[in-house]
């Protein structure tokens, strides 16, 4: 018989006692930066978040925990878009996102998503690389789109 | 058909027993995530992760913590039951007085100076692992009145995939506080409850030396199952 899965947790507010390390999220040192916050419900940043990033060619992963005013950042190869996982206490299961670093053209991904909000997936340029902000909660039109995994 | 499956899944985003959810779960409905290459890998950080292998907690320091001397072993498993190798798994913990080793705990229960509560590990070829630690305590939390965290050590898996993503907690069989805890009641159904608690092992256990607990980790997800047999 298969075995059940292992239901989720919450990360808890010490999850720096050991998933953050100094060159987490740094993937390419001479890549681009994508650079945001974590927002709650209040538009409050979340201090005890976790972001992590993923892309599969070439394999990129960046990991970084917020600091106390709730930024983030990665450092990655240029790349389309990005796989992301937020982690904080609260969430007692991670959430699961994308980032898209340029406007793409056909996307079974986006597709999914209602046009109206599609733009919560969309990083913004900014001075120094990109800028992506992560609402876990607000109105429709803010709130980070998150997927079904 | 996707808010039907957000419905089922364990344990909710929004759980009011749980103060913190409230400002911190999504309102808009999940949307559904087609089959992608990028979220059916992931990393391989078994290999990536600087200085990986710390997976004895009790000899991070000069001396060694006080408390419980435990192991903690078992192995990694996908929802077919194969054994996941060579995968990161890293955990966290309060001492034996129920305090984190962290500048926000304000709990004034002592700091142990030989215990910082952080290990990794990576899985063998069978994936097994194993670490050796101090059984943390319970520890008050402000959720409610009397909020008290039964025992736990924190788990993060990475499996194969981004979507065999896992961060649980591990539970100590018999803990009185079960059926007061709201994060550990999140989880609805008491089966999978069950699956949170390790197993007290006498056979594993060493004379004079430790005591064991076990516990296997079942991620879920698309991954790793080839598509031609996932029908």
């Amino acid at each position: 018989m298969a075995p059940a899965e292992t239901p989720s947790q919450t990360v808890g507010p010490y999850l720096a006692l050991c998933l953050p390390w100094e060159e987490g999220p740094v993937a390419d040192p001479s890549g681009v930066r994508l650079a945001g916050r974590v927002l709650d419900g209040a538009g409050e940043p979340i201090a005890d978040a976790l972001v992590e990033a993923w892309y599969h060619d070439p394999p990129t992963f960046a990991r970084c925990p917020t600091d106390d005013e709730g930024r983030w950042h990665v450092v990655v190869p240029r790349l389309p878009y990005l796989a992301v996982h937020v982690f904080a206490r609260g969430l007692l299961r991670h959430l699961t996102t994308r980032v898209y670093l340029e406007q793409p053209g056909e996307d079974p991904v986006l597709a999914q998503v209602p046009a109206e909000r599609r733009g919560t997936l969309m990083a913004q340029p900014s001075d120094d690389g990109y800028r992506f902000d992560i609402r876990i909660q607000g109105p429709p039109e803010l709130e980070t789109v998150f997927f079904d995994v | 058909m996707a808010e039907t499956v957000s419905r089922l899944r364990e344990p909710p985003l929004d759980y009011p027993d749980y103060k913190s959810t409230a400002l911190r779960h999504p309102k808009q409905p999940l949307v559904y995530l087609p089959e992608q290459i990028t979220e059916l890998t992931g990393p391989q950080l078994g290999h990536l992760r600087p200085g990986t292998i710390d997976n004895d907690l009790t000899r991070q320091h000069a001396g060694e913590p006080v408390g419980e001397r435990i192991t903690v072993s078992g192995r990694l498993l996908d929802s077919d039951g194969r054994p996941i190798a060579d995968s990161l798994i890293e955990i966290w913990q309060a001492n034996a007085a129920g305090r984190y080793a962290h500048r926000w705990d304000r709990w004034p229960a002592p700091l142990d100076p030989n215990f910082s509560g952080g290990g990794r590990t990576v899985t063998d070829g069978e994936g097994r692992y194993r670490f050796v630690t101090i059984k943390p305590g319970p520890y008050p939390w402000g959720n409610h009145y009397n909020a008290w965290r039964p025992a736990h050590i924190h788990f993060s898996l990475l499996g194969r995939s981004f979507e065999q993503r896992l961060v649980t907690q591990m539970y100590f069989p018999g803990d009185p506080l079960f059926p007061h805890d709201p994060i550990f009641n999140s989880v609805r159904d008491p089966a999978a409850r069950e699956r949170m608690i390790s197993r007290f092992s006498i056979d594993e256990s060493q004379d004079n030396w430790a005591l064991a607990y076990e516990f296997d980790i079942v991620l879920g997800g698309r991954a790793g199952t080839p598509i031609e047999e996932a029908f």
